[in-house]
């Protein structure tokens, strides 16, 4: 970027940057334990309306969800080896493939959201159903937050793989120098991994 | 001592204790402050700069940090110990401590005796006599504050929380919210006016009787708490003699020790009371099944507290004989 | 080679500069222009406490007042200032590297810092939340003031907090010159990667309570409402276990600026450099386990109270062996008594005077009779403007030379040291004696029988507030006026006084020799 670079060489740079790049997803990742944290102290406060919540998770479209965003996981690796090995029509392609899945998630989720939205079960002051104990409305609400936050996360992955599709299009990435796709590869990774936390939390713990 | 801190008069039993904790906390501090700017001082001028050569390298040996650091820890952790064991004597009322109930709004706050009397932002008690706040809260957090008595306890919506007190001299002493409350929080002020046992009781003789809004009968809070039991429906699940129903009977329960469906215990009081009203599944009483719907948006704190002073007045009742014999509908519904 | 100030000219060449020294000089304009505005605010607050009743605003008005004074003076002022300006231009000079680790990022972090200032300035103007900067549920949820666009302000500037501290993380670890170990760095380098972490930890969750009251606020969420299930407790639990750590990120810079002017003004080396390092590490770490301690009275468990209280007390003994080894540091020193250096020493009693109040409000029984009253006001404005103020300033006077390579009227300087510590202390030892009597704190009115301590307080107040203008003034005649200095005016060991002041662009002309330490003033 400037010409007097503040780094003795190339790989110190990498590294920085990849350091720089697991302080952000450790940042991340609180923003997720402090909503999780919520879920924690109210489940126990109130567990069976927890309980009788959960009993109304879309399991099927949650669990579809996980192995979209576990696959997608895989192909951003595969992404990431094929520009290793200097295949760049092979890293666009893995990276579209990817940005699909996320697309396909985001759209799930949509579908989800619109069902429980339909039955009622909207968050806060919005919540109408009455055939669960009245505090499951916490349940809910905590559900459309974590899960909004995660979806919005997915939506900024999906941008962050558009751009490194254009720029891997472009040449961008070499063999040993592509440290923008390995970070925005642990980005998506770190999406799928509070999914991991996510989908055991809400939709299978009863 | 008290004058030069600007502390307010020591009017209650705990107020002398933590007086002096104060003072032994503050003199010690002022005096390690003074320590310190003294011997600043003294460096200052010893050792003020006279010619720019070098100066002797000195690194401080472990045993004098490690000796600081012992130092400090147990004149710490000794205030500590010793605050801790007057917080628990705050938060621990005596068990003859006269129940009143309060109730805080934007911007006052409302007294309730469990036989009668109440009043707004006046709380009148005997001297000598521990006193028990039961506090709910209608809005927001509020926090009842009584400098002259070194108490204060946040007033949360939806739980019940307490205080004690004793005050041990008559005269009037002002009652301030410490929890930023809105617009009029400055203003949410009152008086508690201690008076000697018998113009307490003269008071309490000539005071007029709460009518809870018409609906009460006068007779006390406890006799209100059964209209309004009677009104939601409790006494169709909850029995006031003991009778097994489907829920746990509110004869001889308050106060002692009940075992949950998950197997923990719990003490009845007027938290564990209000919360089993506002969400009633969380702690299931063992042998019960969680079926009473939430009170939360039916119930005024006041309705609350005539339930609780209710239950609270049946605490040493024994079981009444003479009520018929439960029918066997009945056992077969309370059977889990 | 031509000094940073002067190698590029015109507006853009500042605007959109990624150098670490230039980024600096941007965020000290805007932190001082937020503190003196947070200042304004305060000078509104005291003046109408002259009067005990009604007086020159609507109850309204002053807890609006109140507010924004605090999320000023917190989140847009004390947060950023000594770690965004002093850390920004002092730490890749202090660990030998051009720049920091991500030059762009700095530039973004000021960038952001601007849109949260500016939403949130926006959200006053428009009416702005009344709730007291600490947004406590269900009163901010339900505020008849717009609370949404400020909270989501606090929330960018914490985005803008993380970014720095993110940066400067990455530099320590990845950018020291060859031959600088950890133990030879500068301690104000190890009190701003203590502060870093804690930014990089505990700031996400303050975004996320805040966030939540926006969303409670604005759309109804109801996820602390007790009418459906909600507990307002836990919302205090959320806030302050950023907050509380908050209080640290900017108190724990201020004490890295102090270790670095006692040093260089007593000629002398640092008693225990571990004493210093560690023990910023500890506040840092056990400053997470202390957040419980502004709950006492909110009807938390005894246990919770009994550990919150004994941590509270651990951390208090960490800040206790840094006086203690600040003062140990100036035995058998030459010691000069500059400008910066009458501000270490209002530093250090105006902290351990704070600290020791803190102990006094850590011991649980007390704090039941002081919670929310002056006495904790007074406290955390020792703690906050006794430390983390005076020891800007000081930080001000002590590298303005490096900084604009120009010197300042140091009899301005003494005139205005002495002035804010006496300004000081006539505003808030009052409010610890109003405190004691039981007055409690957001009080638009008052019983008349604190009126004339609330009057001295407010005179103070007055003081405090033209010293203050008066530092401004001289201070920015100096930048344009002032006599040029040398490269180490002071005769310090410190790594960025080996450099020339103003620094070239790239800060050093040849690499940065650690071979002499930043504190070995025992050799010629």
């Amino acid at each position: 970027m400037t010409a007097h670079s503040q780094y003795e060489s190339l790989a110190r740079r990498q590294a920085t940057a990849r350091l720089g790049m697991w302080l952000f997803l450790g940042s991340e990742s609180l923003l997720f334990a402090g909503l999780l944290a919520l879920f924690a102290a109210y489940r126990v406060m109130y567990p069976t309306a927890f309980h009788d919540a959960a009993e109304h998770a879309n399991v099927a479209l949650g669990t579809i969800n996980t192995y979209i965003l576990l696959t997608s996981s895989l192909t951003v690796a595969l992404a990431l080896r094929a520009t290793e090995h200097g295949r760049r029509r092979a890293t666009v392609a893995w990276l579209l493939v990817s940005i699909a899945f996320g697309v396909a998630f985001d759209v799930l989720k949509l579908v989800e959201y619109a069902q429980h939205l339909h039955d009622g079960f909207a968050p806060g002051h919005y919540y109408t159903a009455t055939s669960l104990p009245p505090s499951s409305v916490l349940y809910f609400t905590l559900y459309y937050l974590l899960t909004g936050l995660h979806a919005l996360h997915v939506t900024a992955g999906v941008i962050v793989l558009g751009w490194l599709a254009l720029r891997a299009r472009r040449g961008d990435f070499t063999p040993t120098s592509h440290i923008a796709l390995e970070c925005g590869t642990l980005y998506w990774h770190l999406v799928d991994l509070v999914w991991i936390f996510l989908w055991p939390i809400l939709y299978l713990l009863r | 001592m008290n004058w030069l801190l600007n502390l307010p008069p020591q009017a209650s039993s705990v107020a002398k204790g933590i007086d002096w904790l104060h003072y032994s906390v503050i003199l010690t501090t002022f005096a390690g402050v003074a320590l310190v700017a003294v011997i600043a001082a003294y460096f200052v001028i010893r050792y003020r700069r006279r010619d720019d050569g070098p100066t002797p390298r000195i690194v401080a040996p472990g045993w004098l940090e490690g000796g600081v650091i012992v130092v400090l820890l147990v004149l710490f952790v000794g205030w500590w110990v010793v605050g801790f064991q007057q917080y628990r004597e705050l938060e621990t009322a005596p068990s003859n401590a006269i129940p009143v109930y309060v109730t805080a709004k934007q911007w006052m706050w409302k007294f309730q005796y469990a036989d009668g009397p109440s009043s707004t932002d006046v709380l009148v008690v005997p001297v000598n006599q521990p006193i028990k706040l039961i506090m709910q809260s209608r809005d927001v957090i509020h926090s009842f504050f009584v400098p002259a008595f070194r108490i204060k306890q946040d007033v949360v919506p939806g739980r019940a929380t307490t205080a004690w007190f004793e005050a041990i001299a008559p005269g009037t002493y002002d009652i301030e919210c410490a929890q930023y409350c809105g617009t009029r929080h400055s203003l949410m002020r009152g008086q508690v006016v201690v008076l000697p046992a018998a113009q307490f009781e003269l008071w309490r003789a000539n005071a007029e009787p709460d009518h809870f809004g018409g609906k009460g009968d006068g007779s006390g809070l406890a006799a209100y708490g059964r209209v309004v039991a009677a009104d939601h429906g409790c006494l169709r699940c909850h029995t006031l003699d003991g009778t097994p129903s489907i829920g746990p009977t509110w004869l001889a329960s308050f106060g002692r020790t009940r075992r949950l469906a998950d197997g923990t215990d719990v003490l009845i009081d007027e938290q564990y009371l209000t919360e089993s009203m506002m969400e009633p599944n969380s702690q299931i009483a063992a042998g019960f099944q969680p079926v009473m719907p939430t009170y939360r948006s039916q119930l005024e704190p006041a309705d609350v507290a005539a339930i609780v002073e209710l239950i609270r007045s049946l605490r040493d009742a024994a079981p009444s004989h003479d009520e018929p014999r439960p029918t066997h509908d009945v056992i077969q519904r309370g059977a889990p | 080679m031509t000094d940073y100030l002067r190698a590029e000219s015109g507006i853009r060449s500042w605007l959109g500069t990624t150098d670490h020294k230039r980024i600096a000089i941007m965020y000290l304009c805007a932190v001082t222009i937020a503190m003196m505005l947070g200042g304004a605010f305060a000078m509104l607050l005291r003046t109408k406490l002259l009067i005990s009743g009604p007086g020159i605003m609507e109850p309204l008005t002053y807890n609006r007042l109140f507010t924004w004074h605090g999320l000023t003076m917190v989140f847009m002022f004390m947060i950023p200032a000594i770690p965004a300006v002093f850390g920004n231009f002092m730490l890749p000079i202090m660990v030998g590297a051009k720049d920091l680790a991500f030059p762009r990022i700095n530039l973004a972090s000021f960038y952001v810092y601007c849109a949260g200032a500016a939403l949130m300035l926006w959200g006053m103007v428009h009416g702005g939340a009344d709730t007291g900067w600490t947004f406590y549920a269900p009163y901010a949820t339900t505020s008849p003031t717009d609370v949404a666009p400020i909270a989501i302000g606090v929330f960018i500037l914490g985005v803008s907090s993380i970014m720095t501290g993110l940066n400067f993380i990455a530099t320590v670890h990845m950018l020291r010159v060859e031959k600088l170990g950890w133990m030879q760095l500068p301690l104000f380098v190890w009190a701003i990667y203590a502060t870093s972490i804690i930014q990089v930890i505990a700031t996400p969750v303050l975004g996320l309570s805040v966030t939540l009251v926006a969303l409670d606020h604005a759309l109804g969420m109801g996820l602390f409402d007790p009418a459906l299930g909600g507990d307002p407790v836990l919302f205090q639990h959320l806030f302050w276990f950023y907050s509380h750590p908050a209080v640290y990120i900017m108190i724990l810079p201020a004490m890295g600026v102090v270790t670095e002017i006692a040093p260089t003004f007593a000629r002398k080396n640092i008693l225990s450099y571990r004493a210093i390092a560690f023990s910023s590490l500890g506040i840092a770490f056990v400053g997470f386990l202390t957040w419980g301690h502004h709950m006492f009275v909110a009807g938390i468990s005894q246990l919770d109270a009994a550990l919150f209280g004994v941590m509270s007390m651990f951390v208090a003994i960490f800040s206790a062996v840094k006086v203690f080894t600040w003062i140990g540091t100036l035995y058998r020193g030459s010691i000069a008594l500059t400008t910066p250096m009458l501000y270490f020493f209002a530093f250090i009693y105006l902290f351990a005077f704070g600290g020791m109040t803190g102990i006094a409000v850590a011991t649980t029984s007390l704090d039941v009779h002081w919670h929310d009253t002056y006495f904790v006001v007074a406290h955390f404005h020792f703690i906050m403007i006794g430390g983390t103020l005076t020891a800007f300033l000081g930080a001000i006077h002590y590298w303005f030379p490096k900084m604009f390579g120009r010197e300042y009227p140091e009899k301005c300087g003494v005139l205005s040291a002495i002035g804010v510590f006496v300004g000081f202390n006539l505003t808030f030892v009052p409010q610890f004696l109003l405190g004691n009597a039981g007055m409690p704190r957001r009080y638009y009115s008052y019983p008349d029988q604190f009126h004339v301590l609330n009057v001295c307080s407010t005179l103070g107040a007055y003081l405090l507030g033209a010293v203050m203008v008066f530092t401004l003034g001289y201070l920015i005649v100096a930048v344009f006026t002032g006599k040029r200095t040398s490269a180490n005016p002071w005769g310090s060991r410190g790594f960025e006084w080996r450099v020339p002041s103003p620094p070239p662009t790239e800060n050093f002309d040849e690499p940065l020799d650690p071979t002499i330490g930043c504190y070995d003033y025992d050799r010629a």
